[in-house]
């Protein structure tokens, strides 16, 4: 924003220029140095009560709440001045004095902002000779356990339930060291955005039940993702431990989700590790070589009418090869109900529960209630499992080609079958419900034989003779933005990992 | 006037003229005794006249900070189109603080007067007089004295005649220390937990609703229209003392003391006289030996530095305590000054809001260490722990809660160490009888 004022400050010696009106703590980010904080949280209305961000202003009598001080022409703020120190580790070893040692079985170690800060700042001992505080655990409802031993009392959580879900759930009650967060009669945190709060809280205090005591933080492998619940494509994170799903966590996107993530998104999950997985290419009930596969579809593609039956949960990439190889078709979209969340503009549990309905709209597939109706000679069944389907027009084909990660009951014995990666077994986009195109990557392989969406569908494509030799879904991409012009320009380095939205996507915000 | 005590003739009683004369609670009787001379004159003047004469007369606010009223209402813009807000801080929840209670249950039309003229001097329209919930007699007399005056056309759409509105509401509070802290106090008048704000923003610029308030005690308010009757010179050259103490001021007399009550004294009035000559001094066969002077939140100070002090803003702080609200609580050499101070901390610990870390668990933690030396059971290094966890709890807050936790502690440890290391050590002082 070229008009909006800058004020020049000093932040460790180095000089910065922010936007008036930007409190120390942003503006030392800017200067490349993180401020200790626990009660300040960029989505969250600013509450100064930890006093763990104090730094030292050079012509301020008192150190400054860096969080709730705004920038002044000419500031220079020292953060690890010798008094500055001092304070925070003064409010380190108050923070301990009642807080148990117990991170050995505290699902947030490892992750956990008061471990980090008294590992950086802190006392290496305790000068507290007193007995601890004990108050029990608290089933807080929904997917959040509170561990009120562990709680600081920064009121992150209090302040997201009441100012961003907009539920009033949860208060402060009681005073001084009693103090703990509390909950308001016959509330609970079955909100349907109520798990944020084990995301934003700093220390093992709010935890997941889904996830206690499942794995150690540092056990778990990071995989940048989107959301495959819904059409509004939350960025997360997919953490694995030796390839099983742990946990889904929000990854920040401030044009998509924020900081945030629904609780039916994070909990829906374990299908992804379902055990009855397609593990290798079938034809007639037999195992068979990827190439005797393809052949066998290559040749039945061409054989009579085509029906192609396509998913809004496959990527971008595999849906525009499906094209490419069997024409467009229809796709069915789960629905439920819709769950805004009320302080986030535009963000939302949605109705279509499917993360590429636009994506396949942009390409060219249709919706219907049941794509199965009116089938063709040879039915192209790719990525719906053909639940609550009617499934009598299979019967009737002369060809039945399925490409998929599990086996439909309804499959006849003669189906061609090519088993797909899920979305967390391989890399592509998917577009929500906003025309944004976002990228997902792989967080662990695929089982067996299974390949990636796109691979899959290159294949298939290369084996009806219309082309398809393509070596990446990046490559893929690449191709589709040039032919489809609801695509084009883009490509994998100007999506990024935080999206962009497709010029050819119908603005219907 | 030290009510219930016969007032004594070194007093100079002002505010306290009338202290258990029930007629003056009417307002009848209160406008024959000189009453709503003031606010007719004054809400036909212009504010900022006011807000002069106010300023001129050097009254400081008398709930504990001495901040210049008159400053304090300048910094509310007349006429910026917003509604302004008057808070009457009538918490009076500091211990051993009860001279806004007398004022209340005996003059309430004095309070009603000071308010009306300091809402109509600050642009106001709206006064809330947020008074401590378990004062029911002072707010029974308020809200009666209220009523009459609403009926009578004194406050209310059209006060005194004058066409301009001044309306009086009483707040109950509902039993929280911390809101007489007077962010927490305006939190509390909008229906929210009693926790102190941050600040900036000063209520001058966002207070009440998050408009422009100002807070004055119910002492500084009941001033005003003396101040305005008699003129600012007057009450300046009340002063015994230091010019930027003017006026007179209640004191609140209560601990080992023979006669304990408020009285009322010029500022700048010998402390020792005061204490041994109005307030009769030590109970028989007693010797005084401690005095925490304005409220259990200033330092505590030994009889001897009590002895040499003028009762004025600069004569506490010249030995490094404060004149605060004026509660001064008097312990005796029967005392254990251990004891004392550990139940003060107590009570600190116990009405903290809980925001802040510091004082959430400092106030309980040095709570903790000082049960436990009051026990036998503590070391000299729990001494010294107490003196960085003050240091600790000190300026480092959203409000000044934790700090008063500390300052009366560690100034009684320095001042009577021998005290605590006896407790330390097992060996009772000679002087000090352990409860």
């Amino acid at each position: 924003m070229p008009d909006q004022k800058l004020v020049n400050v000093t932040i460790e010696g180095r000089p910065v220029s922010v936007p008036e009106g930007t409190t120390i703590l942003e503006a030392a980010k800017t200067a490349g140095v993180l401020i200790p904080h626990y009660c300040y949280h960029p989505g969250l209305k600013i509450a100064g009560v930890c006093r763990m961000c104090l730094v030292e202003v050079e012509k301020m009598p008192k150190l400054a709440p860096s969080c709730a001080t705004t920038v002044a022409e000419g500031q220079v703020v020292n953060v690890y001045s010798q008094k500055a120190l001092d304070a925070r580790k003064g409010v380190l070893e108050l923070l301990l004095i009642n807080h148990p040692l117990d991170c050995p079985i505290c699902d947030q170690a490892g992750e956990c902002e008061l471990q980090d800060y008294t590992f950086q700042e802190g006392r290496a001992d305790s000068r507290y000779r007193e007995p601890k505080r004990f108050n029990p655990a608290e089933d807080f409802g929904g997917d959040v356990l509170y561990v009120t031993n562990r709680c600081i009392l920064c009121t992150r959580c209090v302040r997201y339930m009441g100012d961003v879900a907009g539920d009033r759930a949860l208060c402060v009650e009681e005073r001084g060291d009693r103090a703990k967060i509390g909950i308001a009669p016959d509330h609970d945190l079955s909100h349907a955005w109520a798990a944020n709060v084990v995301d934003l809280c700093p220390v093992g205090a709010l935890v997941s039940k889904d996830f206690l005591n499942k794995a150690r933080a540092w056990e778990l492998d990071r995989t940048a993702s989107v959301c495959p619940n819904c059409s509004q494509g939350c960025n997360i994170t997919l953490e694995t431990r030796d390839g099983a799903l742990m946990r889904m966590k929000p990854r920040s996107n401030s044009e998509v989700n924020h900081f945030y993530l629904c609780d039916e998104g994070r909990l829906n999950y374990q299908w992804v590790d379902r055990g009855d997985r397609l593990e290798a290419p079938m034809v007639a009930g037999q195992a068979v070589s990827w190439e005797a596969a393809l052949t066998a579809a290559g040749a039945a593609l061409t054989t009579g009418a085509r029906h192609v039956v396509a998913s809004p949960s496959l990527s971008n990439e595999a849906l525009w090869l499906l094209k490419q190889a069997a024409g467009v078709g229809t796709f069915r979209v789960a629905q439920g109900t819709e769950a805004p969340l009320p302080g986030v503009t535009d963000l939302a549990r949605r109705a279509d529960r499917a993360p590429n309905a636009t994506g396949a709209e942009l390409l060219g597939f249709t919706r219907a209630a049941n794509p199965l109706s009116g089938a063709g000679d040879v039915v192209v069944i790719a990525g719906d499992d053909c639940a609550g389907l009617d499934t009598a027009a299979l019967a009737s084909a002369k060809h039945v080609i399925f490409l998929g990660t599990a086996a439909p009951a309804a499959l006849p014995v003669g189906a061609i079958v090519l088993p797909i990666a899920n979305f967390a077994e391989e890399e592509g986009t998917f577009t929500n419900l906003r025309g944004r195109v976002q990228r997902y990557l792989q967080a662990r392989p695929a089982p067996g034989f299974a390949r990636a969406g796109w691979l899959a569908m290159a294949g298939l494509a290369s084996a009806a003779g219309k082309g398809g030799a393509y070596t990446s879904a990046a490559a893929v991409f690449a191709a589709m933005a040039k032919a489809e012009s609801a695509f084009a320009g883009m490509s994998y380095d100007t999506v990024g990992l935080k999206g962009q939205t497709a010029p050819g996507a119908r603005v219907n915000a | 006037m030290g009510y219930p005590h016969k007032s004594h003739p070194r007093e100079t009683p002002i505010l306290s003229k009338y202290f258990g004369d029930p007629e003056a609670r009417t307002l009848e009787g209160w406008k024959a005794r000189g009453g709503y001379k003031a606010l007719p004159q004054a809400l036909a003047t212009d504010p900022v006249a006011i807000q002069n004469v106010v300023k001129e007369s050097g009254l400081r606010g008398r709930g504990g900070a001495g901040f210049p009223t008159g400053l304090k209402w300048s910094f509310m813009k007349i006429g910026d189109g917003k509604p302004h807000y008057l808070c009457c801080n009538a918490d009076e929840s500091e211990p051993g603080t009860f001279k806004d209670r007398e004022i209340m249950r005996w003059t309430p039309h004095a309070l009603i007067e000071g308010c009306a003229v300091a809402a109509h001097a600050i642009g106001a329209e709206t006064c809330y007089i947020y008074i401590r919930g378990e004062f029911t007699e002072p707010i029974a007399v308020m809200e009666a004295a209220l009523d009459e005056a609403r009926k009578a056309g004194v406050i209310g759409p059209n006060a005194c005649g004058s066409g301009k509105t001044v309306n009086i509401w009483v707040h109950r509070g509902a039993g929280a220390y911390i809101c007489g802290e007077e962010t927490a106090l305006m939190n509390s008048i909008e229906g929210r937990r009693g926790n102190p704000r941050i600040k900036p923003p000063f209520p001058a610029v966002a207070g009440l609703f998050g408009m422009p308030t100002t807070i004055n005690n119910v002492e500084t308010l009941t001033a005003v229209p003396h101040i305005l009757n008699n003129g600012a010179e007057w009450y300046k050259a009340m002063s015994l003392s230091s010019p930027k103490s003017t006026g007179s001021k209640l004191f609140s007399v209560c601990g080992n003391v023979a006669r304990p009550g408020n009285y009322e004294v010029p500022l700048g009035f010998p402390f020792k006289e005061f204490l041994y000559d109005l307030c009769g001094g030590p109970l028989p066969g007693r010797k005084f030996k401690a005095i925490i002077p304005g409220g259990s939140s200033v330092p505590v100070i030994t009889i001897e530095e009590a002895e040499q002090v003028k009762m004025d803003y600069e004569g506490f702080m010249e030995f490094g305590t404060m004149m605060g609200s004026g509660g001064v609580i008097i312990f005796d050499d029967a005392q254990s000054m251990p004891k004392q101070l550990a139940r003060l901390a107590r009570f600190y610990a116990h009405e903290s809001c809980a925001q802040c870390t510091q004082c959430r668990e400092g106030t309980a933690w040095m709570t903790k260490i000082l049960e436990r030396i009051v026990a036998g059971q503590g070391t000299f290094e729990d001494l010294d722990t107490i003196f960085e966890l003050t240091e600790n709890m000190t300026g480092k807050t959203i409000c000044v809660l934790s700090d008063s936790c500390g300052a009366p502690v560690t100034s009684g440890i320095t001042r009577f160490r021998g005290e605590f290391e006896s407790l330390i050590t097992g060996k009772r002082s000679s002087t000090v009888a352990v409860g």
